[in-house]
């Protein structure tokens, strides 16, 4: 069935200089040169606004619009409710998206607001006094021991030390390109944080970065054997993730070529579809053995993690991990990015993380066992206001991945698992990937991360904290606004003026 | 109305003062009260109070408790739990001096216990967990009793008014105790209540504090993992409680604890030796959550001696000064000069930096 696109190419003729950047930009092949009226043509029909000719036109001519030409509203039945029953009635096929869930869910940063320091204590200036964001993450000793001659055995249980409590989130290799990897690798080590490999393996131009990097192992095991294990700085064990809660990773054989399918030890053009489950863990106490099968390989020398989709019994799950052996828990929110997941678990699945977050953050002390473990925060973390947050509703650091994407170029046009991604971002096409550049795509990362060190700080020195760490928990710093009593409860927060 | 302490969070700015004699020289409370009068302007009236060290030897064996009741009823109750835990030694009322500006005063009683052995073997703990235990449970419940000091040989003695007239109250000219510390609140947002006076005492420790902490509700979180219960909402209280997790459930040394309250910062670690560098890099590594952060001074007191410690940027005012056996520690150089007109050094540690004073062995 046709329907008329759900995006229109504005094309303004008499700025149009026909220069065809358009057309040689566009993977989706929206744009033609009409030689005979010497005019540029469009496809619409194939545009996913992903704005790269209108970025790139340098006459301004072109801009992208949403069409006007809908079916008739319903505001039970919306247009694309209908459209896509349209589309599953035709090819009998579940319906595939990429990135975060884009429905009008509700978004609890928004609902928080930060306190600051008025009369009673002073306000911070990170200008003029020291101001630290360095946190460690890692199973933290509950007893001090100490040696025959009295001073403290300062041996510990293996951490991961950030200069700030941000980190590059899974993205696997394969997903998203090599200068992307790049990028993220080169970007984590020059910050002093950590990215993480996905569930793709760990290309070997990039061993180079190993102080720097999370390995991942999933249930699919791509691309994991002894070398890769001990290449990184931690282990994390992929449970789930916040945008597919309850299934495994999905790669598009298209993605699966050339060095990809080599990393991943797959052959090339195969669909890498991760079982739901790991098959050797079907409960808590086989979580515990992989624990320690990763940690018995690697010496003991590196934190594992455990990363977990924030799902409606989290605050039990994280109090099972806690006592797996688990170094650190990772939740994973529901509004969490993806290359490629089925529309219906990422749309309807799982839950905001703020909530998840908060729930284990609580559950954890209740049981005393926070020390345990340190608690990484994902799932569409958007700025430093939502790490400020994060932190003081009980995380330890955040996992970003939406965000470093968007800092490379992404437009989150929501199309990563068609690969056609024109930003060289979701894509192994060699002429796209080539568009970014690993120079350019580490700096912006880099700037990125300064911009919102300085803001965590400037918002640190406003509460008069002058050290991230008496931030964390710190829930007396939160105040909810337009929130119900049930929300503030389980935020562990009060309303804005009490 | 009017929330009560323990049902909103009370941020207060303070004057606090100490003396103490090395040679464990027993003074009576003549001088720490006048200490505090020049800060008077510092207090607001809404609670004084003074810890004094040394000032029970006869029962120095048994744990002092120092409690509020709001009624007999609340007295017997409190009495009746009292008993199924400890051998009650004496029971007695605590002296009082009539006054118009000190009023509405609770019934205040001072309790000598010796903890039961058979419980302590029942329970498997030690006599110093068991006092914490029930003196936790009392205050949590917070039914018309409250037990303000607990330790040995030691007393706190507060209640609302300024602290001049507060220890005029409680007659400490009538006491002699080697160490005092002693305190002026201005709180915020409270109508008063004795119980949230200063210094805040668990066991032997007592805590007076100048301030308003910034990382109170990440402290509290902490420590309420291991057994405490932050009924005041107040720094005081949370401060106290690390210090008795820090010092006697971990075994650091004053110090050590100071490296974790104050931390020195990352860059001044960096930039010590070895063992030094590993050590505090240990201690904020394992306690990060138990940094504080925000204004403070504070003086510990403890069996044997005090400590005294300033936020890690000096965000609050405190001065030491030293004269012959006799140390002096005050919100305000004034404070100092009231107690020893004649004295030569004075000087303000840097922000982190611990003073530490004990009284030599054996002299208390």
């Amino acid at each position: 069935m046709n329907f008329y696109p759900e995006f229109e190419v504005v094309r303004s003729d008499s700025r149009c200089i026909r220069c065809r950047v358009c057309e040689r930009q566009c993977a989706n092949e929206v744009h033609w040169y009409d030689a005979d009226g010497k005019v540029m043509l469009s496809d619409e029909s194939k545009c996913v606004n992903c704005q790269r000719c209108v970025t790139l036109c340098p006459t301004r001519a072109l801009k992208i619009v949403k069409s006007d030409c809908r079916l008739r509203e319903n505001a039970n039945y919306s247009d694309q409710t209908i459209k896509e029953i349209y589309r599953q009635a035709e090819t009998g096929g579940v319906l595939l998206s990429s990135m975060g869930n884009p429905n009008p869910l509700p978004v609890y940063w928004d609902r928080i607001l930060i306190n600051a320091s008025q009369v009673t204590n002073p306000p911070i200036d990170p200008l003029r006094e020291p101001m630290e964001t360095r946190v460690s993450l890692g199973k933290k000793p509950d007893h001090i021991t100490r040696n025959p001659d009295g001073s403290i055995d300062t041996k510990l249980p293996p951490q991961l030390t950030l200069s700030m409590p941000v980190m590059f989130s899974a993205m696997s290799y394969g997903s998203i390109s090599y200068n992307a990897h790049a990028s993220l690798a080169r970007a984590a080590s020059a910050l002093g944080i950590y990215y993480n490999t996905g569930e793709g393996g760990l290309h070997e131009d990039f061993y180079q970065y190993g102080k720097n990097t999370i390995v991942q192992v999933a249930s699919g095991r791509f691309g994991v054997h002894k070398d890769y294990l001990e290449a990184g700085a931690a282990i994390e064990i992929k449970m789930g993730q916040g945008a597919k809660p309850g299934i495994g990773g999905h790669l598009p054989g298209t993605k699966a070529v050339g060095d990809v399918s080599k990393t991943r030890m797959i052959p090339e053009g195969s669909d890498a579809i991760s079982p739901a489950p790991h098959h050797d863990i079907y409960s808590i106490e086989d979580l515990r053995q992989l624990v320690y099968s990763l940690k018995e390989a690697t010496e003991y020398r590196l934190p594992v993690i455990v990363k977990v989709a924030a799902v409606h019994n989290i605050a039990a799950i994280a109090s099972g991990i806690a006592r797996s052996g688990a170094d650190i828990i990772a939740i994973d929110g529901f509004r969490g990015g993806t290359g490629a997941a089925p529309t219906r678990i990422r749309d309807n699945v799982g839950i905001p993380i703020e909530l998840a977050l908060a729930a284990v953050d609580k559950r954890l002390r209740d049981e005393g066992i926070r020390n345990n473990v340190s608690i990484i925060c994902g799932g569409s973390v958007r700025s430093a206001a939502d790490v400020v947050k994060a932190i003081a509703l009980g995380a330890d650091a955040c996992y970003i991945a939406t965000a470093a994407c968007l800092a490379m170029g992404c437009h989150l046009c929501r199309s990563c698992h068609t690969g056609k991604c024109n930003w060289g971002i979701a894509t192994q096409r060699p002429d796209l990937v080539k568009r970014l550049n690993p120079d350019i795509g580490s700096q912006r990362l880099i700037n990125l991360m300064d911009a919102w060190r300085h803001e965590i700080k400037e918002l640190m020195g406003g509460m008069g904290i002058n050290s991230i760490e008496a931030l964390r928990g710190n829930r007396l710093m939160l105040r909810g606004v337009g929130l119900t009593e049930k929300e503030l409860q389980i935020l562990g927060i009060s309303h804005a003026g009490e | 109305m009017i929330p009560l302490e323990g049902q909103v969070r009370i941020p207060s700015g303070c004057a606090v003062s100490a003396m103490i004699s090395r040679d464990g020289r027993r003074m009576n409370g003549e001088r720490i009260i006048e200490s505090m009068v020049p800060m008077h302007d510092r207090s607001n009236g809404l609670g004084g109070g003074f810890a004094a060290y040394g000032i029970y030897p006869e029962y120095r064996d048994f744990y002092a408790l120092h409690i509020f009741f709001s009624s007999r009823s609340a007295q017997s109750a409190c009495m009746t739990l009292l008993k199924e835990y400890f051998e009650i030694v004496q029971d007695e009322h605590i002296k009082v001096r009539k006054m118009p500006q000190i009023t509405d005063e609770p019934i205040i009683r001072r309790v000598f216990v010796s903890p039961m052995q058979s419980v302590l073997r029942h329970l498997q703990i030690d006599e110093k967990e068991l006092v914490v235990r029930v003196v936790n449970r009392i205050n949590a419940q917070s039914d018309g009793s409250y037990v303000f000091s607990c330790g040995k040989n030691m007393g706190a003695f507060k209640a609302v008014g300024f602290p001049e007239d507060v220890g005029r109250y409680y007659r400490l000219e009538e006491y002699d105790a080697y160490c005092w510390t002693a305190h002026g609140r201005y709180p915020t947002n409270t109508p008063g209540w004795w119980g949230g006076a200063h210094p805040f005492c668990m066991l032997d420790y007592s805590i007076v504090h100048n301030g308003e902490i910034s990382s109170y509700d990440a402290n509290r979180r902490f420590i309420e993992m291991y057994g405490y219960k932050c009924t005041l909402q107040t720094d005081t209280e949370v401060i106290t409680y690390i210090a008795d997790y820090l010092l006697r459930r971990q075994g650091l040394t004053l110090d050590e604890m100071a490296a974790v309250i104050a931390a020195p910062f990352w860059s001044t670690i960096e930039g010590k030796s070895g063992a030094d560098r590993e050590k505090y890099t240990y201690l904020r590594t394992v306690f990060p959550s138990l940094l504080v952060t925000g204004p403070f001074s504070i003086i510990l007191g403890f069996d044997g001696g005090l400590m005294a410690l300033n936020d890690r940027l000096k965000l609050r005012s405190m001065v030491v000064g030293e004269q012959d056996d006799m140390v002096y520690i005050a919100s305000e150089e004034a404070a100092i000069r009231v107690m020893a007109p004649e004295i030569k050094n004075i000087w303000s540690p840097a922000g982190g930096e611990p003073v530490i004073v004990r009284v030599k062995e054996g002299a208390f």
